[in-house]
């Protein structure tokens, strides 16, 4: 659905999405890694269970919730992915514990 | 008052009348529940309340259903609450069918942790001190060590001494029981009238004739349930209902998976998951403005209790307004010289809203409080003060 603009640089930065071994650029926020690599759906909601994904990009819509390296309901846009990462999918609500 | 009500032609804000058997004062959870039940036994009902900016501690409330610890100086209130959390179920169970709405109420039974041995003793005196009343309605209750409750909630504190527990407490989704009481209300036609802020109550013609912001409405009866208001209002009709407001503070997280599968008294998981965090008590007069300082002291305190909602992370925190008469229990009284006015006030809106749609309510309709209301009477504050 998403492809790199042409001039856009940055190293290469590997990180896991679900376990999953996954290659983002550096700079890139996690929201805009997981829809480079094809993941548009990051979470399902807490009450009804409905598909959700990054959607304003900017820190206001609390749409990319994701867990990353173990902590729950993170900002995807807000967070820098950085090496080595583990970003995980969320299916319904967070545990308290994580 | 021989006029039959003329249907809902004319509800227009100009509209003088509206003939009603009864009028509500007051659209948060107690009169709501009030002319719900009254709706009930067939009266023709209005509720007269004000608007979206109301004072409304009906949206703000800690959503409990709760009888530990309650009753203390008035056994009597003991018994009308635990008789409130024993048909609660089948009104909550009522509303959903009138309404589908699901207000979400469960009774797993309720914890109150303490932080020190010396507290758990404290609180198992006044537990055994408040059975040991006269005329004391019992219920039962248990004082748990650290080990027993670890059992229940593996997760608690270090800090945590144990705590007392009670079967019969509950809670609800009390928003959504707002809403299905206000469902409930139009699907037994009762004619809801938002603002309609009641400037003037007077007596006429063996009825009440109610002058409000929005056109004048005239009832049989008149039930005040305006919550704060009611204090300027019960005068009007040889009432009176010395209500204060006590504010309290409530934190709530985002929605987590279920951990907290019992309610304690300031800490409680709601049913879509979210962490509620509450129980300040702070004298602050109609000021609902947040203070960081009582936020965090909550926030602390409940994390001594569960370390683990360190964690989570904070939503929503507002501050609420409870309706506290003088001894924090219940004013319901009939007036004596106008024998068709009631007041019904009280800080406990969910808990008592079954006993408020079901047992008051018909007693209003049928024409008044039994005397074993009369111990609820605000006649109890005139003694004087003690030196």
């Amino acid at each position: 659905m998403f492809r790199r603009l042409p001039d856009i640089a940055g190293d290469r930065v590997s990180f896991t999405i679900d376990g999953r071994p996954a290659e983002a650029r550096s700079g890139d926020s996690v929201a805009a890694a997981l829809l480079a690599n094809g993941v548009a759906a990051c979470r399902n909601t807490p009450v009804s269970g409905a598909a959700r994904g990054p959607y304003c990009m900017m820190g206001v819509c609390f749409d990319c919730l994701v867990t990353i390296d173990g902590t729950g309901n993170r900002q995807g846009c807000q967070v820098r992915v950085a090496p080595g990462m583990a970003v995980e999918t969320q299916d319904g609500k967070r545990g308290v514990e994580r | 008052m021989a006029e039959p009500n003329q249907g809902k032609a004319g509800q227009g804000a100009n509209q003088r009348g509206g003939e009603f058997d009864i009028a509500v004062v007051g659209g948060g959870l107690v009169g709501t529940a009030v002319a719900w039940g009254l709706a009930r036994t067939g009266v023709k009902v209005a509720v007269l309340d004000e608007g979206d900016i109301a004072v409304r501690p009906s949206r703000g409330n800690f959503a409990l259903v709760w009888l530990q610890g309650k009753g203390m100086g008035m056994p009597e209130y003991a018994g009308w609450t635990r008789a409130s959390t024993e048909i609660w179920a089948g009104f909550a169970d009522t509303l959903r069918q009138q309404t589908g709405i699901d207000v979400a109420y469960r009774k797993p039974g309720g914890f109150m942790p303490v932080l020190s041995e010396q507290e758990l003793e404290d609180r198992a005196n006044a537990m055994k001190r408040l059975h040991n009343q006269p005329d004391m309605v019992r219920y039962p209750y248990e004082v748990l060590d650290r080990a027993a409750l670890l059992k229940e909630m593996p997760f608690i504190g270090p800090e945590v001494a144990g705590g007392t527990y009670c079967p019969l407490d509950g809670h609800c989704n009390s928003l959504r029981l707002l809403r299905a009481l206000h469902a409930g209300l139009e699907r037994s036609g009762v004619a809801y009238r938002p603002n309609h802020r009641v400037d003037r109550i007077e007596p006429r013609d063996g009825g009440f004739r109610l002058t409000t912001a929005a056109g004048e409405i005239r009832a049989g009866k008149v039930v005040l349930a305006a919550g704060h208001d009611s204090a300027r209002l019960a005068p009007m009709v040889g009432l009176e209902a010395p209500v204060r407001p006590q504010r309290g503070h409530v934190i709530v997280t985002e929605k987590t998976a279920p951990f907290l599968h019992h309610p304690t008294g300031y800490v409680r998981q709601t049913d879509e998951g979210g962490v509620m965090i509450g129980d300040s008590f702070e004298e602050a007069g109609f000021d609902t403005t947040l203070r960081p300082g009582v936020s965090s002291a909550i926030a602390e305190r409940a994390i001594r209790f569960f370390p683990l909602l360190g964690k989570l992370n904070v939503v929503r925190s507002w501050a609420a307004l409870r309706v506290l008469s003088p001894d924090g229990y219940p004013i319901y009284e009939q007036s004596a010289t106008a024998p068709g006015a009631f007041v019904v006030t009280c800080h406990s809106g969910v808990t008592l809203a079954a006993n408020h749609a079901l047992t008051l309510a018909p007693l209003i309709a049928a024409g008044g409080l039994s005397d074993a209301f009369t111990v609820f009477s605000a006649r109890r504050f005139h003694v004087p003060q003690a030196a």
